[in-house]
């Protein structure tokens, strides 16, 4: 029992600190997810009086990653059946060119203007349609997500420090009393900070299992997938390697510069 | 007769502007049983400290054990505090452990393999009649019981000197004269040297004994 409370304090801390860097990484990545998925589904129409090249197209500016000839036919279509074939093709011929154009990336709103201006350069195109309006409303909204994130990252942030700190004082009275017994019997420093490290590396890694349980059974609980589903997204929410590593990563730096500043700060009794 | 204490001109502070021990003359031969007295604040357990390293002389030279304290490196302090045994009025033990690992520390501190050292634990136990108490942690013992379980773990690596701050001060009568007994068997049977800060010496003691007093910074020895 007195064995579990001595774990129990630091576990705790690192739990809670992995925890919320995950969570932020899960809204990061939703973000993310968000913002692809919005690139996917925007494009700018650029109007022109004659056929252009893919490639001049893209060489206009770096943020087009694909440009796409609209077919006139269906507006043709809409004209009238009672229309001549040869006039068809004549109209087609003499009807401006559409292209719809796809970007590397979901474009903040300086990077519209740009890419309207640098179209307009082009002798050819004669017209722009960004859906600026809409662009900038969905701009917004995502700069908010962003910016409660940030938020979110910058609490967790201060309570981590507040954590750790808290966590130090605790550690520093509890094992600053045996560290000076051992002192006064001539163990060498690596002898009396052993205990602290070990029990620093133990809890660090009772902290990641436990953390790999609990997002392991949130990654696939159906009531969390079916929240991502439901707003569209789909995303990793726990990779069992790259994410474990990387909370194994963590909780073991936070506890060993925790050991270390301990060591660090231990006073020998005069 | 080898001397394992020689202090001269010694001077000790815990701070620039107080001196509490001032220019000390004084030296300990080996196997000897010495008193340390004085009034409360005299410097007794300033003393003390300083004869295992934890206060550095301000002045002057403090030799314990062949090793000069002035200035000494941490490893050959270490080295030095292999072979001192401690004890402290208020224990020291270390709460989380069971006296047990308490009285098998210094051991494993000088290289005792595990099992030789609990073999160790289990004659020192008995010896200081604490056998019925193994596994059980420090608070879970009366004072007396804690400063035999000190004593043992001070006796534990046959040191070759023992220090002891006022070990019976907050003991009964049965308890003092038990520790009273470890150390003069420490002493008369392994020769070891023992160093006690106390306001009384025991009319019962059955060693001879050196008797130093300290009035006003200074150390002077009580024929």
């Amino acid at each position: 029992m007195k064995s579990v409370r001595n774990h129990l304090s630091l576990v705790i801390a690192l739990l809670s600190i992995i925890f919320s860097m995950q969570v932020y990484l899960i809204a990061e990545r939703s973000i993310e997810a968000y913002r692809v998925n919005l690139a996917q589904n925007y494009s700018v129409i650029a109007v022109s009086k004659k056929r252009l090249e893919q490639n001049e197209i893209l060489s206009i500016n770096n943020i087009i990653s694909d440009a796409k000839e609209l077919s006139p036919d269906s507006v043709i279509e809409k004209l009238g059946s009672d229309m001549k074939s040869s006039n068809f093709e004549l109209l087609k011929l003499t009807l401006p060119k559409f292209y719809k154009l796809s970007l590397t990336h979901y474009p903040t709103p300086d990077e519209v203007k740009n890419l309207r201006r640098d179209l307009l350069k082009n002798s050819s195109i004669t017209k722009v349609e960004d859906f600026s309006h809409t662009h900038d409303k969905t701009y917004k909204l995502l700069l908010l997500f962003k910016n409660v994130v940030g938020l979110f990252a910058i609490v967790v942030f201060v309570v981590t420090v507040l954590l750790i700190t808290k966590e130090l004082k605790i550690w520093q009275y509890k094992h600053n009393e045996r560290m000076s017994i051992m002192g006064l019997f001539g163990a060498a420093l690596w002898l009396r900070s052993a205990i602290l490290f070990r029990l620093a590396i133990v809890d660090a890694l009772i902290a990641t299992l436990l953390a790999f349980g609990i997002f392991t059974y949130l990654a696939s609980s159906p009531l969390i997938l079916e929240q991502f589903a439901n707003i569209g997204i789909n995303i990793v929410i726990f990779d069992q390697v790259d994410d474990l590593l990387l909370i194994l990563g963590v909780a073991m730096s936070i506890s060993i510069l925790l050991a270390s500043l301990i060591v660090l700060g231990h006073k020998e009794e005069a | 007769m080898d001397k394992v204490i020689i202090a001269k001109d010694l001077s000790l502070s815990y701070s620039s502007s107080e001196t509490i021990i001032n220019k000390a003359d004084f030296s300990v031969n080996s196997g000897s049983f010495v008193f340390i007295t004085g009034a409360s604040g005299s410097g007794k357990s300033t003393l003390l400290k300083s004869l295992f390293g934890a206060l550095k002389p301000k002045q002057g030279s403090l030799v314990v054990g062949g090793v000069e304290l002035k200035g000494v490196s941490r490893s050959k302090l270490n080295f030095l505090r292999r072979h001192i045994g401690i004890v402290f009025q208020d224990y020291k033990l270390v709460k989380e452990w069971t006296i047990d690992k308490n009285i098998m520390l210094p051991l494993l501190i000088n290289g005792y393999v595990k099992n030789v050292a609990s073999n160790q634990v289990d004659k020192l136990l008995k010896h200081v009649r604490l056998n019925h108490q193994s596994g059980k942690f420090p608070l879970e013992l009366s004072g007396g019981e804690q400063q035999r379980a000190a004593m043992a773990r001070a006796l534990a690596h046959n040191p070759v000197l023992i220090l002891a701050d006022e070990p019976t001060g907050n003991l009964d009568e049965y308890s003092s004269q038990l520790i009273w007994n470890l150390l003069e068997g420490a002493n008369s049977q392994l020769n070891t040297t023992v160093i006690v800060v106390t306001h009384n010496i025991p009319k019962t003691l059955n060693v001879d004994y050196k008797h130093f007093h300290i009035e006003y910074g200074s150390i002077h020895e009580v024929c």
